[in-house]
Formats: C-alpha cells, structure tokens, sequence
C-alpha cells in the first residue's frame, strides 16, 4: 500500500499532472466517499418528506448552477437567460413525453440537447459581442424564450401547462420525494464528475483563458467564437437538464415560474457560492433554496401572529428584501463567494494551531 | 387614417416616457460605465416619494415635486457612496449584479409599505391643457410629460455644454485615466453623476405614475424596457435615449394596434437583438466597441 498523501507545507508541485489533480490529499478522496454514503445511505432514510423535498430542489438547482458557474466562473460571459434555458427543458421533456412518448430516460438527455442547441443559438451574439452588450443580448433572449413559451400554444399549450407522464427508470416507477432524490443526486454526482473533468481538458483551459483575456487567448490559437459557443451550449445542457428531471418532478408544468427572477437567482446561487469553482455553485444551491425555505417559514410564522394585516406584509416583499440583501452583501463583504469561506475555514483547521 | 394618427400620437407620447426614464440610465452609464438594472426602482422611488408627500402629507404639488427631485437626489447619492464606491475597478459580473441586489431590496422595502396595489395621485393638472387636433384628442398628462421631457432636455443639454460639472462629468465619460491626470475629482463625478440621474429618474416616476398610476411592479418593467431604449439610441447618447425611446414607443403602440397586442413587450427585445448584432453602439453611441 502507498502512503497517504497529507498537504504539503508549501508549493512542491513538479509536474502539470499533480497541478490538475482532483484530490489533493487522500483525506479529501476519503471524506467525499464519507460524505456520498452519508448523503445516499442515510439522509434519505432519517429525513423528513419536506426536508427531502428541499433537498431535491437543492440538487436541480444546483445542476443548474453549476452549468451557470461553466458560462459565468470559468469562460466570463454573463448570461441572464439561463432561467428561460430551465424552462426550455422543463418544456422540452414535457413536450417529447406527452407527444412522442419517449421514456424518461431518454426524455431528459434530450431535453437538455434541445436546450443546448437553443442555447447556442442565444449565443450566437457572443461572436460580436462581449461584456455589458452581451449581457443586454441574453436579457431579450430571456424574454424572447418567455413569449414563445407562453404564446406557441399548439406546442405548449400556454398558460394552460402540460401534464407529464409518470417517470419510469428500469422498470421501475419513480414517484414520490425518495426515489426522485437518488435520482437527482446520481445525476448532480455525475454532473460535477463531469464538469470537473472538463475544466481539467483543453476545453476547460481554453475557457478559462477566454475568461482571462480573450485577446491573448486568440493570439494564443484559441478559436474564441467556437469556443464560446461551446460554453453556451455546455451550459444550457445543464439547464435543460435538470429543468427536464423538474418536470417530472413536478409532474405539471406551466409558464410561469421561468422568468427573469429565477435566472437571476441562478446567477446570485453562482456569485454567492463562488465563481469559478464547483463546490461553489454546489453551496450557492443550498445558501438560495435554503434562504427561500427559510423565508417562507418567517412568513408563516409572522403570518399566525396577526403582523400581516397591519404592515401589508407578505411573502414577495420579505423575500425580495432578504434576497437583494444576501446579493449586495456578499458582493461587498465576500465576492469570492461561500466557497473562500470554505476554504479559510479548512485551512485554519489545517494550520492549527499555528495559523497566522 | 384617425386610427393612425392616434396611434402615432400614443406612440410618440409613450416613446418621450420611454425616452425620459432611459436619460437616467443613460447618464450613470455615461460618467461611470455602471449599468444600472436598479433603473426601475429608482422610478419607483420617486413616485413613491411623491405620492406620500401629496397624499399623505398633503404637501402643494409643486413643493412636493421639489421634494421629490432633492430626496430622489440624496438617494442616488447615498446609493453611489455606499453601494458602487467600493466596486469601483471590480470586474462586470460583481457590478451588474449588485445593481440587481440593489433593485430587489428596493422592490422590497416598496412592497412592504406600499404592497403590489395600483395608487394613483390627486388629479392636479388643468383639463384645460389638452390638445385637440380634428378627431384626435391628446390628454394632459401627455402634453405635460412632453413639456417636462423637453425642458429636462434642453436643460441637460445646456448643463453639459456650458457648466463646469457638466463639462467634468463629459470628460471623465470620455477617458478617465486622462480626467484623472487633468485634476477632475473622479469620484466626485461619480457620485454627482448618480445624484443627478437618480433626479431625473424621480421626476420621470412621477410624469408615470400621473400617466399609468403607480404600481410597483409596473414601474420596475419599465426599467427593463430601458435596454432597448438605450442600445438603439446608443449607451453613452442622452439625445439618442429620446430617439431611441420615441421609436421603441411607435414600434410598440404600432404592433399593438396593427398585428397583435401580445407582441408588444417582446417585439422591442426582438429589436434589441437585431441591432446589436448589426450596428451594437446604436444609433449615437461612440463607435469604440471592442471586436472580439
């Protein structure tokens, strides 16, 4: 056997493989297997149907951010139309299940290269277009996808919604809060196996030089277009993705909730996690749903205290507040995100009790 | 033909609003490159403001309207001391999204006093002002906002030609490593150039809320409707946010009327796409965009 490998006290990296490694030490391999036989063997097993339902909407989303964290963290191109990207997936699984009848394992690979195409298409500006302009690009993306969503109506019924089929996997039905979670959390597992490995290719480094400089990256023989491109459509797979697995979650979809709001929490999940870094967007997931979760329990509660009728208190006005907050906050105080949290809170265990 | 000429009128008159809310923009875009998706709410602020000191503390309209303008002032200044001084030199996404943040906890605070009702003001213009041309009938409220629009206009016109802030703020938009050099106190820029836009958004508010009633989640699309406004006109063109503004309202008052009423919000994103990938720096706007 070899011998575990500890941290080093100080840079003695000699070669570009241990410099892209994924586990620096074999602490971090044994408590990530630690950490997935928690999160499969037992979480499902003690937790309460709400708590797994919360936890559910934390693994969607945080498929979702982590497509977002590919486009924003590592390649720099901001995108606020990634919420309607979300919604092209919901509506796309939705669409090839009812009309074609295709099963839920191929509905949602699917879902998601249909978004990636679209996606792509929305990206095609970024040929011209770089920083502010292409932001106000995939802004009137997002709100184009949000008018056909609701107007195409021969396809997606508009306001009316679809209902999907029941979801089967092997035979098996899948329905209900604890099989949905083993699915959701297999596919956010092989999503961030996935998006590590690609920031660890030339796909990867070329995004991020983009990101750096796009100048030196051409100088550099990066074609930027096709790469840049390449980010949209990485990215939108991810949305599509995991849109498509909350349709059949939610079993009924409408128009409704893919707005301008929800890419926007998309992007606060990525800034607030970290951007350019995977657990980063893993934790902006956590930090929105549970600030969501949260405020709509403050609510309740304010709710049957009788505090409502006099100041006109509601859900949108608390949620908004504390969402802004959270938002202005870390980018003032922490604009690295939970992530640097994170990481200083470990290294400070590491380097006790010597941390200066 | 009456259709159209009213129309036109309605178009041209939603257009000045379009083009009035998107001076503000404008301006902060124009000194400090920051762009401001906080726009809507500042809109709101200001009709907000106006409504409490009319209604509720049942001010004269025209101290109130001073009010509003010195109280939507402190509030862009504040906004820019607290908010976007430290991320000065900070990278787009940061900048961008703490304009977000900020919209939110604006959107939240009016919410929570105001709720998502539609108010509207005391009717305080003379009938007297409106115009009859033939069959078409133009209301006060739209001649009113046009006087106010051209007058804000002009004097901002002015202000930039002739005053010596007017002439630090044009400088600093320009280039601000030579501004710097050249002894004008950039921040200072900054902070005037907030307070001033924060102003004109405030009277623009108000000029809405007379027109439409206040509503806050009205008033905060508009500052969405700004985008196609301000890129058709061109980012850093005060002159070019009207235009760009008068032409978004005819394009959208002439879907409504002749094709489909639906089309309307999204046409002028639809638009927004197409000049950008044409011609991006708009209309006016400075040709110095980067090619990628």
């Amino acid at each position: 056997m070899r011998r575990l490998s500890f941290h080093p006290c100080g840079n003695f990296k000699e070669s570009y493989a241990q410099e892209i490694t994924i586990f620096e030490t074999d602490f971090g391999r044994f408590w990530l297997l630690a950490g997935l036989v928690l999160l499969f063997c037992v979480l499902p097993f003690v937790s309460s149907p709400y708590f797994l339902y919360v936890c559910n909407m934390i693994g969607i989303a945080a498929i979702a951010a982590l497509g977002l964290n590919i486009l924003i963290g590592y390649t720099g191109l901001i995108s606020l139309g990634h919420g309607a990207f979300f919604g092209v997936g919901a509506y796309a699984a939705a669409i090839l299940a009812t009309r074609l009848g295709l099963p839920f394992w191929v509905c949602v690979p699917a879902a998601g290269f249909v978004t990636a195409l679209t996606g792509m298409v929305f990206g095609i500006p970024s040929g011209r277009l770089k920083g502010l302009y292409l932001t106000i690009a995939t802004l009137a993306g997002q709100f184009i996808i949000e008018y056909i969503l609701v107007h195409w109506e021969s396809l997606t019924q508009g306001t009316m919604g679809i209902v999907l089929p029941e979801a089967t996997l092997f035979g098996l039905v899948i329905d209900g809060d604890r099989p949905f979670f083993y699915v959701i959390f297999v596919c956010l597992v092989l999503v961030t196996w996935m998006t590590k490995n690609i920031m660890r290719t030339r796909f990867g480094r070329a995004f991020i030089a983009i990101r750096d400089n796009d100048r030196a990256a051409e100088g550099m023989g990066i074609p930027i277009f096709p790469y840049k491109l390449l980010s949209f459509g990485i990215s939108s797979f991810y949305a599509g993705f995991a849109g498509a697995i909350w349709a059949f979650y939610m079993i009924s979809i409408t128009s409704e909730p893919f707005t301008l709001g929800l890419s926007v929490e998309y992007i606060a999940m990525v800034i607030i996690g970290g951007l350019g870094s995977i657990p980063g967007a893993i934790f902006g997931a956590i930090f929105i749903t549970g600030l969501n979760e949260i405020l709509r329990w403050l609510t309740d509660i304010f709710m049957s205290m009788g505090m409502a009728s006099g100041f006109g208190l509601n859900m949108a006005s608390l949620r908004e507040l504390a969402f802004g907050l959270a938002i202005v906050l870390f980018i003032l105080f922490e604009p690295k995100g939970l992530a640097e949290i994170w990481r200083i809170v470990r290294s400070n265990f590491r380097l006790w009790p010597f941390s200066y | 033909m009456d259709f159209f000429i009213q129309l036109l009128v309605n178009g041209l008159s939603i257009g000045l609003l379009y083009g009035l809310s998107a001076m503000g923009f404008v301006m902060i875009f124009k000194s400090s490159s920051v762009l401001n998706f906080a726009h809507g709410e500042l809109l709101a602020m200001g009709a907000f403001l106006f409504l409490v000191l009319t209604t509720w503390a049942g001010l004269p309209v025209y101290l109130a309207f001073l009010i509003t303008l010195a109280g939507s002032f402190v509030l862009g200044f504040a906004v820019e001391r607290l908010f976007l001084r430290p991320l000065i030199g900070e990278s787009l996404i940061f900048v961008i999204m703490l304009t977000v943040g900020l919209a939110s906890i604006f959107k939240g605070i009016l919410l929570f006093f105001f709720g998502g009702n539609l108010h509207t003001y005391p009717e305080f213009l003379p009938a007297g002002l409106g115009l009859q041309f033939g069959n078409v009938f133009v209301p006060p409220v739209y001649v009113a906002s046009s006087f106010i629009g051209i007058v804000f206009l002009v004097l901002f016109g002015l202000f930039f030609k002739f005053s010596s802030q007017g002439i630090f703020m044009r400088s600093v938009a320009d280039n601000q490593t030579a501004a710097l050099s050249l002894g004008v106190h950039v921040k200072k820029v900054f902070a005037l150039s907030w307070a001033i836009a924060a102003m004109v958004a405030g009277m623009s508010g108000i000029v809405l809320g007379v027109i439409n009633g206040i509503n806050v989640h009205e008033i905060s699309a508009i500052g969405l409707k700004v985008f196609p406004v301000v890129i058709l006109g061109g980012l850093d063109s005060i002159g070019g946010a009207i235009i760009g503004g008068i032409i978004i309202g005819l394009l959208e008052t002439f879907t409504c009327g002749y094709i489909s009423p639906s089309l309307r919000d999204v046409v002028p994103y639809a638009v927004l796409v197409c000049i950008l990938l044409i011609k991006p720096y708009g209309l006016f706007g400075l040709v110095d965009i980067e090619r990628v």
